[in-house]
């Protein structure tokens, strides 16, 4: 695996991979020096057009904990602001040794584009609505590690549920989901499927997942509630009518987090919006039997980003890279 | 790894039985206290696991008080080779109790260039700090690359050094092999 652009490149086994390495990478973590040499030789800079804390900096732990030197470019405080090509600001840091760029921009597929720019390695932490690859990485990683069923989710139940037109982590956690066996339901309002499924009368190719307009359909029988954030930076129409209304439909209310199966599990891909995705006070889960994952991505995010730097230098190997 | 079929056997399955069993008794004899004193079995993954098994089931055959714990021990975000060959964690360490304090048998299959077990050493520290470390392995092929020598050896073989070596409770092969 030379760059990670998205999971879609992957395999089954090439993503089994990286879970199964990111395993080794909690037991780093658990230890009282939580640190390993094995990148001590790299120069990880992480390149980020758009804003982020937790994904910026669970890279950075995860690279330094790997022994990487890390760089941070930010461009609101770069000469992007005098007016420097995207080109031009990644040859320049290419210039200054950088082995892997993790790179965070709002245009689908520059990721891509950089990797033909240069010759470091290039991690997609983000790009536009395409892809998000190590989210949905530590996404199947924590519901696996806490249902306990090492890199198989076969007959797990997921409803997503929430903006799926504006969201890369849809595409990367499906895929990643789906690849480990678990079927999942999107859940949305017609307004917020991407425009492939407007008016499509079968789910359009590339998404295998079932479709529903309905969350209280399906809150009773999944073992996986996994909510979207409501993403209003980037909703120049009226997708919803009012968060309240979007709430009421679409969001986890009392009355659904009744319904919930006892030993079914909550995810967010954080930042998480208080009273429209979540109107419950997520201490209550517990009451219901209901386990708050939100916590453990974050944490596992860190295992599963340091399994990928590692696995873009440690395996030169046909077994990662279904490319 | 040979494959079996086409590499010749220079060590049958009851040879290596036999080598494991006079293994355990010689480090019964030379830990601190003679087994009397906590110690602990490394096996580095993959090939050295099984070692480390053998010998703590032999070591139970022979005093059954000896006081001995076994682990494993992965050493790829170790190594000093990383972007030379395909490396991969294999199984996730396991350090059976605190380093701090005794004496450690590190155990592998073959013995080459030394930079698996000088990767071992740097590995085992984060865990404590060893009264000492030894070091066990099945068979010694020469070659090496750093200052390391075994403590213990099954066998010592003689090999070129494009020959594949594979020591399993099933024997040790050799193939003479020309790497791609």
């Amino acid at each position: 695996m030379k760059h990670l652009i998205s999971l879609d490149d992957l395999d089954a086994a090439g993503i089994a991979g990286l879970l199964s390495t990111a395993d080794h990478m909690v037991e780093v973590l658990g230890r009282p020096q939580p640190k390993v040499p094995a990148l001590r030789t790299k120069t990880v800079c992480s390149l980020f057009f758009e804003d982020s804390t937790r994904t910026r900096l669970s890279f950075e732990t995860a690279a330094k904990r790997l022994s990487a030197e890390t760089l941070t470019f930010t461009a609101s405080s770069s000469s992007v602001n005098k007016g420097e090509s995207l080109r031009d600001t990644v040859d320049t840091l290419a210039a200054m040794g950088v082995d892997v760029f993790v790179v965070r921009h709002k245009t689908a597929g520059l990721p891509l584009s950089i990797t033909r720019w240069c010759d470091a390695r290039v991690v997609n932490a983000g790009d536009g609505a395409h892809q998000h690859p190590t989210q949905g990485l530590l996404d199947a990683f924590t519901l696996s590690r806490a249902l306990g069923r090492g890199n198989d989710l076969s007959g797990i139940r997921v409803a997503m549920v929430g903006d799926i037109r504006h969201s890369r982590v849809a595409r990367s956690t499906v895929r990643a989901l789906h690849v480990l066996g678990a079927s999942v339901t999107l859940v949305a309002p017609a307004s917020l499927l991407p425009a492939a499924f407007v008016g499509a009368p079968t789910v359009p190719a590339g998404w295998p997942v079932e479709v529903s307009h309905n969350l209280d359909d399906l809150i009773g029988d999944i073992d996986v509630l996994y909510l979207l954030r409501m993403q209003r930076e980037r909703m120049d129409n009226a997708f919803i009518s009012s968060p309240g209304e979007y709430s009421a439909h679409f969001g986890l209310t009392k009355a659904r987090l009744a319904r919930m199966k006892k030993g079914s599990v909550l995810m967010h891909p954080g930042p998480m919006n208080h009273g429209i995705e979540v109107a419950v006070d997520l201490d209550t889960l517990a009451d219901h039997g209901v386990t708050n994952l939100i916590t453990r991505q974050v944490t596992n995010g860190i295992a599963v980003r340091m399994s990928v730097l590692f696995t873009l230098f440690g395996a030169g190997s046909e077994a990662i890279d279904g490319q | 790894m040979a494959s079996n079929n086409d590499a010749a056997c220079v060590l049958p399955a009851d040879q290596v039985r036999r080598a494991i069993k006079r293994i355990a008794h010689e480090i019964l004899e030379n830990v601190a206290g003679g087994g009397r004193e906590p110690f602990v079995l490394m096996g580095l993954a993959r090939g050295g696991v099984w070692i480390a098994e053998a010998l703590r089931d032999e070591l139970g055959n022979i005093d059954g008080t000896a006081r001995v714990e076994c682990g494993s021990l992965d050493v790829s975000m170790y190594r000093d080779d990383l972007a030379l060959r395909p490396t991969l964690p294999a199984s996730v360490s396991h350090v059976p109790c605190s380093l701090d304090g005794v004496e450690v048998v590190l155990t592998d299959d073959v013995l080459y260039t030394g930079r698996t077990v000088r990767a071992a050493l740097d590995a085992l520290i984060e865990y404590g700090r060893p009264r000492a470390v030894r070091l066990a392995v099945l068979v010694d092929r020469g070659h090496r690359e750093l200052p390391i020598r075994p403590d213990f050896v099954g066998k010592n073989l003689p090999t070129n050094a494009l020959d594949q070596v594979s020591a399993t409770p099933e024997g040790v092969f050799v193939s003479t092999g020309s790497r791609a």
